[in-house]
């Protein structure tokens, strides 16, 4: 951990692109996603890219090799949507386990490998946390405002499994992350604490916001100032903004986060917005431009990509943050109050 | 220390000396309280043992009521709400879980910081798990020793609140300076140094208790309070100091004006102590400078404890001001200007004690509710628009402007109501945000326009599915339906909306409205999925300008005039985005469709070489006929079978169609058409974007896209779907109908039978190409074989499900008609079927079709778009053609002039 710390004083770090976008070039079908032991599963598991790191981790490990090769410090596990809420649909609760050990523990080896051979720049796993399906904060239903598809505690437990599998499996850091209702991320956030405690163990933290649209609101309604508020009772290693906008439309929203975070700051921006056919077609040299001004700005320390993101989008990030310097953390000097403690 | 600080630390090598922060707190918006913020507002009627109406309300599970209460709240200035719901006969937890959950779903009430309020831990909680900010627990303490209150202080901040500590321990209450500084900063050490809980996110509340009880003990209590506040504002780092003002007057209740004098200045002397927030009625403060006088120093004699007998001559003064509060003699004057003026000043000054006569006054005289809103109360609302705007009116008055607006206008809407009773509203108006979104914003502002424009509006609210929508349309027989929707996804789902009207063949007019809706999106996607009118409108005021229009006597004609507007604007969109930019052909190549042919056996036709079908079967044929672009012919439009049940066209669909099944029983019984095909199936070799016929050496040319894709997206060409490294198979047919219809059609002539004639050409293109399809069954299943034992019904024939395509020369993937030519020959189509070519390659009969074959499974349909010069000049090598002729052939294809 301490590495990783000392390395983002020096540097601001690359994180890698989307994962799905990747997958997608496979072209895979309804066979990649099975193995012997799912070969009679009764549900289509065709989509659910996360089974991938199990039944066919030779395109994951690619994957993550591209994204590392492209100058990527920072890998993320195949893992967005390895909660039994989200598998739920699947039906593959009981593999939840497992899909996030495995899934770290791959990413991890790729990590290791280019570590070995580039020891100069050591390559980290972040264990990557999704949203789930599920809003704790928003009805599903009209007409009933008061009704949750989901509780905390239920949030709680699943993610709890989580985090535990992804720490067993490896991880150097937890990511909660595309956090568009800040309730789900509290719950993530509380399970996180409670295996730290049971563990006895540190690990960093990332967590990811999203802003949905101009607005300038997560799904669930907070301000970017209101959702940092929320989430800034934990001891967090960084917070940021990630996907449902291009870098141009995260540019403010990232600032307030900078102005006002005691944390590192992260930014994966999706590349560009889609296009009127839900498509992103922002070319890597159309993002590095908008990232630069991240970058002239001071904005970032850690930088990389979301939806429609690819290893060429990150190659072109990472030569691009090389020359800049990290964004500094605020000095706790300059808040508000005159009131000194030790 | 925090890790936080010691990332920092170790930025310079040197200790940091750690600055206290605010304490921030947050609702779906921040509320950031510092040394400089003047005092804290909560709320505290949402709180079932602070308000009988509020418990009575929850009681009685009125929700949508108390949330008003709530509402009330808010807009009277508090920053935080308290929320409590210990009551003996409440289900807490449950109660507590469900007021929180509707508040959420109320963004003007979830703005604010959450103060969860209870003396039980598992309400506590549950509260905790409801809600997304960061607010305030009430509260913690000591009572039940140190062990509960540290586990419970560690749950608080792992849940993200702040705390509310009470000064109460083991002994019992604090109930003197002494006993609330020695428990305040007990509570501190444990909090700071124990649970390591953040300092700034600690607040005291050290009791406020009555005064002027009679009993002497009592008659410190509130200076106690400003004293022990004192005390803990400089000797405990960062905490702050809250406490429930109302008490202190408890023993003058009835006698608002002492109360709310007592409360005023109670405040004062708390807020100069250090007072950082207080549960306080908004409704029950004076002014601390407009307490009279001798009043203010009856009252401050009590709090400050300045004088023995201070109870006594209050309870004495008391007598005297006795009243029902906060009525003061007002200046009236304005009361004698117009009736515009009189509007416009409640307005600007938030009065609502005469709005209603006023309100009656102007409605009288301009004989029409509507005019009044749109006349003087709108002016009035614009004085006051203009005042907040140069910074002469501040937020809560404009709100208060606000609240005088919505009663005035609630007055005049059972007026307005009947207006519309009588006949006078323009049709009713469904408004709903799609499934999966929850923007609303837009979609509520064009409801309110709508709705002044006479329109009868009924919103659905966010996330409404699609089946909810149209089954609500149908109920209250809305005349026009809008969707809203502000992310990516809410298009797709819109599209899905415009599907589901389809199938079930409504009516209705479809808006289309929201950020990321664009009338592009609309004519390309959506608009073709619905048989009626489907307009995008950009705002509001264009949303009262299409639905006037959709509902006025000219609506028919509107709509076709949208639909025919979008149907040219998809048209140029899809050759538009091609001109996007491009890559050159050698790029283009190198980006073929991305097959592994290692994993794609070579499928061996079982009859290779050609087969002829001459006179085959109608009546077999007839089986394959697709339906529906035969309605399209006769502008009839829909799907067919549902085509019969439109409420329009149905009747004459059915019609149409057994007058069909007449003439095709008629034209079978006389075999007065014939059908004839012929098909081949041949070994084949790469070359390049060309295809070598092995036997014969003829070659087919075939173009690549060249527009730029997608990293990841590949630049087809048909070719692609040939194995590019070893000899593998393609096939080609012309198949016809039409031999016969010349005849046919002479004699319909004669008899000047237009609609005869039509309908036999009409029919004898249909049965062209069932017999492709047909044809292309047999390929698959028999003569080819690779699909042996595939089962389709015709629909899923119609809609392609099938492995493998049959692409047409001259159509999208292959656009050059001359290909045509090459084909004939090697299926010596002339000689087999009779079927001709044109000089301009057309073929003739027109009842007919021909195109290639190919099985590999990933071989799709798709448009070549536009090409560049640098492939026509390859093309036209390969094609030993000049490449005037070239572009001639292929000039709707060209990226160049």
């Amino acid at each position: 951990m301490k590495n990783l710390i000392n390395t983002l004083h020096k540097k601001i770090l690359v994180l890698d692109g989307a994962m799905g976008t990747m997958i997608q070039r496979h072209k895979l079908e309804e066979v990649d996603f099975r193995n012997e032991s799912l070969k009679d599963h009764d549900k289509s598991l065709k989509g659910n890219n996360d089974l991938l790191s199990i039944t066919r981790p030779d395109i994951i490990k690619e994957i993550h090799a591209q994204y590392f090769e492209a100058g990527a410090d920072i890998a993320e596990t195949n893992t967005f949507s390895s909660t039994t809420i989200a598998q739920a649909d699947y039906g593959l609760e009981d593999l939840v386990y497992e899909l996030n050990y495995q899934s770290a523990k791959i990413a991890k080896e790729v990590a290791d490998d280019f570590t070995k051979k580039e020891p100069e720049k050591p390559r980290f796993v972040a264990g990557s946390m999704g949203p789930t399906n599920r809003t704790a904060s928003l009805s599903p239903d009209v007409n009933d405002p008061g009704f949750r598809a989901i509780t905390f505690e239920e949030l709680r437990v699943a993610y709890k499994q989580q985090a535990e599998a992804l720490i067993d499996g490896g991880v150097d850091m937890l990511l909660v992350e595309t956090v568009f209702d800040t309730l789900n991320a509290k719950a993530a956030l509380f399970a996180i604490e409670d295996v730290k405690d049971e563990k006895g163990i540190d690990i960093p933290v990332m967590v990811s916001g999203t802003i949905t649209d101009a607005s300038g609101r997560t799904l669930s309604g907070q301000t970017t100032e209101a959702f940092l508020i929320s989430i800034s009772h934990m001891d967090l290693l960084s917070v940021g903004l990630n996907c449902a906008l291009g870098a141009a439309q995260l540019r403010p929203y990232l600032k307030i986060l900078s102005d006002k975070s005691d944390f590192f700051v992260s930014a994966h921006p999706n590349a560009g917005l889609p296009n009127e056919f839900g498509q992103y077609d922002e070319t890597p040299e159309m993002m590095a431009d908008q990232i630069k001004e991240f970058l002239e700005g001071g904005l970032v320390n850690i930088i990389g990509g979301c939806c429609g993101t690819t290893p060429e989008h990150i190659a072109k990030i990472s030569s691009l943050a090389a020359r800049y310097q990290p964004r500094l953390i605020k000095s706790q000097q300059s808040t508000v109050d005159g009131l000194a403690v030790n | 220390m925090s890790r936080s600080t010691a990332y920092q630390s170790t930025v310079d090598g040197q200790p940091m000396t750690q600055v206290m922060k605010p304490l921030v707190l947050s609702g779906l918006e921040p509320l950031i309280v510092t040394e400089h913020t003047n005092f804290v507002n909560v709320g505290e009627r949402t709180n079932v043992t602070g308000s009988k109406r509020f418990a009575r309300l929850i009681a009685e599970d009125k929700y949508d009521e108390a949330l008003e209460v709530a509402l009330d709240q808010v807009r009277g200035g508090a920053q935080i709400l308290d929320v409590n719901m210990d009551e003996g006969m409440l289900d807490g937890k449950k109660a507590i879980v469900k007021f929180l959950h509707l508040i959420a779903s109320e963004p003007e009430i979830a703005r604010i910081p959450i103060m969860i309020d209870s003396s039980k831990w598992e309400i506590i909680e549950a509260g905790l798990q409801c809600v997304q900010g960061k607010g305030v627990v009430n509260s913690i303490s000591l009572k039940e020793g140190e062990q509960e209150f540290i586990d419970h202080a560690k749950k608080v901040k792992r849940y993200g609140a702040a705390v509310i500590v009470m000064a109460f321990d083991e002994k019992g209450q604090a109930d003197s300076y002494e006993r609330r500084i020695e428990i305040c900063e007990r509570s501190y050490r444990i909090l700071v140094d124990v649970v390591k809980f953040p300092p700034q996110d600690i607040i005291f509340d050290p009791n406020i208790f009555p005064v002027a009880t009679g009993i002497e003990e009592h008659n410190n209590n509130a200076l106690d309070f400003f004293q022990a506040t004192k005390w803990i504002k400089e000797n405990l780092p960062g905490a702050k100091v809250s406490g429930g003002v109302s008490n202190v007057s408890f023993s003058f209740r009835g006698n608002n004006v002492v109360r709310e004098a007592m409360h005023s200045a109670f405040l004062y002397h708390g807020i100069q102590a250090g007072m950082d927030m207080g549960i306080v009625n908004a409704g029950m403060i004076e002014v601390y400078d407009e307490i009279p006088k001798d009043l203010l120093e009856h009252v401050e004699d009590v709090l400050l404890n300045r004088r023995d007998d201070a109870t006594e001559r209050m309870l004495a003064f008391a007598e005297n001001v006795k009243g029902g509060g906060k009525k003061k003699v007002e200046d009236l004057g304005w009361r004698e200007a117009t009736v515009e003026d009189r509007l416009s000043h409640a307005l600007v000054k938030g009065i609502v004690d005469f709005i209603e006569e006023d309100t009656e006054e102007a409605r009288a005289k301009y004989n029409s509710p509507l005019q009044v809103i749109e006349g003087p109360l709108m002016d009035g609302m614009n004085v006051v628009g203009d005042l907040f705007g140069s910074g002469k009116m501040f937020l809560p008055q404009v709100v208060k402007s606000a609240r005088v607006m919505k009663k005035s206008v609630a007055y005049l809407t059972p007026y307005l109501e009947k207006e519309k009773a009588s006949g006078n509203t323009k049709g009713k108006i469904l408004l709903a945000t799609v499934k999966g979104d929850v923007h609303d914003i837009g979609k509520n502002i064009v409801g309110v326009v709508m709705a002044c424009n006479n329109f009868d509006i009924e919103d659905m609210g966010v996330m409404v599915p699609a089946d909810k929508i149209l089954d609500r349309a149908d109920e209250i027989g809305a005349d026009i339906i809008g969707l809203s929707g502000l992310i990516t996804p809410s298009l797709d789902e819109m599209v899905n909306v415009a599907e589901e009207m389809n199938r079930r063949k409504m009516k209705t007019p479809l808006l289309i409205g929201g950020a990321t809706t664009s009338r592009i999106h609309t004519a390309v996607k959506i608009s073709p999925k619905y048989d009626q009118a489907v307009i995008h409108v950009l705002d509001a005021s264009k949303s009262v300008g299409v639905s006037t229009n959709l509902l006025s006597d000219r609506s028919t004609e509107f709509s076709k005039q949208i639909k025919s507007e979008y149907e040219v604007l998809a048209a140029d969109h899809a050759s538009r985005t091609e001109t996007k930019s491009y890559i050159s052909y050698d790029q283009a190549k190198a980006n073929p469709a991305p097959i592994d042919w290692s994993q794609s056996p070579i499928l061996e036709p079982n009859k290779e070489g050609i087969t002829v079908f001459n006179n085959y079967d109608l009546s077999e044929i007839r089986k394959y006929i697709d339906w529906t672009p035969f309605f399209s012919t006769w502008m009839l439009k829909g799907k067919y079978p549902a085509i019969f049940e439109n409420p329009t066209v149905g009747e004459e669909a059915k019609k149409l169609f057994s007058e069909a099944q007449e003439m095709l029983d008629e034209i079978i019984e006389n075999r007065s058409l014939q059908a004839n095909g012929v098909v081949g199936l041949f070994k084949v070799c790469r070359k390049g974007d060309d295809v070598v016929i092995v036997d014969n050496d003829k070659q087919f040319h075939f173009l690549r896209q060249q527009g730029k894709k997608a990293p990841g997206v590949p630049n087809l060409s048909l070719v692609d779907f040939i194995n590019a490294e070893k000899e593998d198979y393609m096939g080609g047919f012309a198949v016809t109908a039409g031999v016969g219809l010349e005849k046919l059609v002479e004699r319909y002539k004669a008899e000047h039978d237009d609609y005869k004639e039509i309908m036999a050409k009409a029919l004898a293109d249909r049965l062209a190409e069932a017999f492709a399809e047909l044809m292309h069954e047999k390929i698959r299943k028999e003569l080819w074989g690779y699909a042996a034992n595939e089962k389709w019904s015709n629909e899923d024939l119609i809609k392609e499900k099938y492995k493998g395509i049959r692409p047409a020369p001259g159509y999208p993937a292959c656009p050059d008609h001359t290909e045509k030519k090459t084909l004939f020959e090697l299926l010596e189509v002339e000689k087999n079927t009779g079927i001709t070519l044109t000089e301009s390659y057309a073929m003739y009969p027109t009842a007919a079709v021909s195109g290639f074959y190919f099985s590999h499974p990933e071989s799709k349909y798709f448009g070549l778009g536009k090409i560049s010069k640098d492939q026509v000049e390859d093309y036209a090598k390969r094609k030993q053609m000049s490449e005037g002729e070239v572009e001639k052939w292929l000039s709707p294809n060209l990226n160049y002039k």
